[in-house]
């Protein structure tokens, strides 16, 4: 279950905001790292992840040459973490880009384009809104099959609202302020001042967003995977890992799910920390102004 | 009351109106969804069985595959509003059978889960807004930790700490009578209810806060009212509104929520029920599963915006003004 939510301001204007920028920095380094370890997977995998060996088979973390341990079949999980580490962040990252850019030009037409078109875009959101993307994403699924291209394209379009309100009624409010109407009197076109002046705006938001639809893609995913509805072998993610190891845990070694599973749960906490930072900072200098 | 209630006409027949649309809408993408598999749809629909040419001509029949689009969906829609959900393809049983058996112990889940989520996240929320300073940073931690655990990480981390490695707790399936069943639903209501509570404690927290600070508050302690009081009649209930919005919505979540934790428990309810059909293509079953968690969604929406005015009275005069 995912809750597509809108960038909460929940913690704005308290004594703790002096602290959270090493929260945030925390959190962009160890983003930065894993977008690494992912990229250099194959440098830096100590083993292959593929590689099974039954003498070293159900090994604890920490075992020597085997930092993570390893799973039924001996193979290594760290290894096979950071290969996973490249699909599980690579494929929410398509969604989120078509979703924003979806998000984005939708929303901008809405609010800066003529009524009917607001209406008829507005209405449409609202449908799609209707559909909880690990749903939407399960049908697309039952149309294409298995894999992670109809589920993405299906998540994409579960998230385009998810930005597309909010840079909506973000662009309806800057098209109040006087800046705007005195370029159009000025003689600039109204697609101009739209692209130049008014979507400049709402970059921070859109940003948070982002941030935030990457981390529930990312869940979903994951959840997908984790069902044996995303990846298919001998590709694998985190989802696919976690599920791959529960026979295991259900005998008693839990560590080949569950450090997968921290992954995901570091990830997300790391990419919601940057954007609800984001959605805060914007708060702020939208109350100065 | 009744000339504010007879006011709210207007509102109230275009929110009506804009839920049905919006369920028309969804219930023609999900029934098109069938029309966009690529290849040939009656074997899809045949689901790899072989078939004589006439059981095919009589799938495509039943499916209405061979009629234009709007027909065979008028026929499917008039069904659905009849209660007929058709028949699935895999079981060749009514999909109406096939999932009011295994509606009880979803509703159940569903049920089981947002309560906990409710109470949990309001005790949560009250103690970091009542306390703030240390406990406020602490239970803003714990809610955001939460917020980013997918159910199935929380399915998995549960099932190992608290079945296998304690034994408190069954493995898989269901029980049979109430305790047995509470006792084995516990689990996979706690995995489905942390990202909810994670979310409601977080909103409900802040609102809180944000009451807390207000004047009306400053003038009730003043008056020398206890905190108990002043939490109960001025914090809590001027926070409703939000809470409220957000409960609607969780509950809609928690319903697409159960397909991984029924499927990370070995549950048979609707939730893997939609896992399994999806991965065997039993298009009448998932389009009826989606028909359901989008009409919820709709549904639950509508019932928060009506009780909207009931803990917020503001909100009746906007919607007769508007």
């Amino acid at each position: 279950m995912t809750l597509t939510l809108p960038a909460l301001r929940t913690r704005r204007g308290t004594s703790r905001a002096r602290r959270r920028p090493v929260a945030v920095l925390l959190s962009g380094g160890f983003l930065v790292v894993v977008a690494a370890v992912a990229a250099l997977a194959p440098v830096l995998a100590p083993h292959s992840p593929d590689a099974t060996s039954l003498l070293d088979s159900f090994l604890l973390p920490g075992a020597p040459g085997h930092l993570l341990g390893t799973d039924s079949t001996g193979r290594d999980t760290l290894s096979r973490l950071m290969y996973g580490a490249r699909l599980s962040l690579l494929a929410p990252l398509g969604v989120v880009a078509l979703a924003t850019i979806a998000g984005v030009t939708l929303g901008l037409l809405a609010a800066r384009g003529p009524g009917w078109l607001d209406v008829l875009l507005s209405r449409a959101m609202d449908v799609v809104f209707a559909f909880p993307g690990l749903l939407l994403a399960m049908l697309a699924i039952a149309v294409f099959g298995r894999g992670l291209t109809a589920p993405m394209i299906a998540l994409a379009i579960a998230y385009t609202p998810f930005v597309g309100r909010v840079v909506r009624s973000l662009a309806l409010q800057e098209s109040a302020r006087p800046y705007v109407e005195s370029y159009q009197v000025m003689g600039f076109g109204r697609l101009a001042v739209t692209l130049r002046h008014v979507l400049p705006n709402l970059t921070p938001v859109i940003a948070a967003q982002s941030a935030l639809a990457f981390g529930y893609a990312l869940i979903d995913l994951a959840t997908l995977s984790f069902l044996g509805l995303g990846v298919r072998p001998p590709q694998s993610d985190w989802g696919s890992m976690i599920a791959q190891a529960q026979p295991a845990l259900l005998q008693g070694l839990p560590w080949p799910a569950v450090v997968p599973g921290i992954a995901v749960l570091l990830t997300v906490v790391a990419v919601n920390v940057l954007g609800d930072h984001l959605g805060n900072s914007v708060g702020r200098t939208g109350e100065r102004s | 009351m009744t000339t504010v209630s007879r006011s709210i006409g207007p509102w109230l027949a275009r929110r009506v109106l804009g839920g049905v649309l919006t369920i028309g809408v969804a219930s023609v993408v999900i029934y098109g969804s069938l029309r966009l598999v690529p290849g040939d749809q009656a074997a899809t629909l045949a689901g790899g069985r072989r078939l004589s040419a006439e059981q095919v001509e009589a799938l495509r029949e039943r499916y209405g595959l061979d009629d234009p689009f709007l027909t065979s969906y008028g026929r499917w829609i008039a069904g659905v509003l009849r209660g007929d959900l058709g028949i699935s393809t895999v079981y060749q049983d009514s999909v109406g059978t096939l999932l009011s058996s295994r509606l009880g112990i979803s509703v159940a889940l569903i049920v089981y889960s947002a309560t906990l989520t409710v109470l949990l996240g309001l005790a949560v929320a009250l103690l970091g807004a009542v306390r703030g300073g240390a406990v406020g940073r602490f239970t803003t931690a714990l809610t955001s930790g939460a917020v980013a655990t997918p159910p199935f990480v929380a399915a998995i981390v549960l099932l190992s700490v608290f079945s296998v490695q304690l034994g408190w707790f069954p493995v898989t399936g269901a029980g049979e009578g109430f305790l047995d069943r509470l006792w084995h639903l516990t689990l996979p209501a706690l995995s489905m209810a942390l990202v909810a509570f994670g979310v409601l404690a977080r909103v409900a927290q802040a609102s809180f806060t944000e009451q807390l600070r207000r004047e009306h508050v400053e003038v009730a302690r003043s008056r020398g009212i206890g905190t108990a009081a002043i939490v109960r009649r001025h914090v809590v209930r001027n926070s409703l509104g939000p809470v409220l919005t957000l409960v609607g919505l969780l509950v809609a979540a928690l319903f697409v929520g159960t397909a991984v934790v029924e499927t990370a428990y070995g549950i048979n309810g609707i939730g893997s029920f939609l896992v399994s059909s999806v991965s065997r293509q039993d298009f009448p079953v998932v389009q009826a599963i989606s028909l359901i968690a989008v009409t919820l969604f709709v549904l639950m929406s509508l019932v928060v915006d009506l009780l909207m005015p009931v803990v917020d009275p503001g909100v009746q005069k906007e919607r007769v003004r508007a």
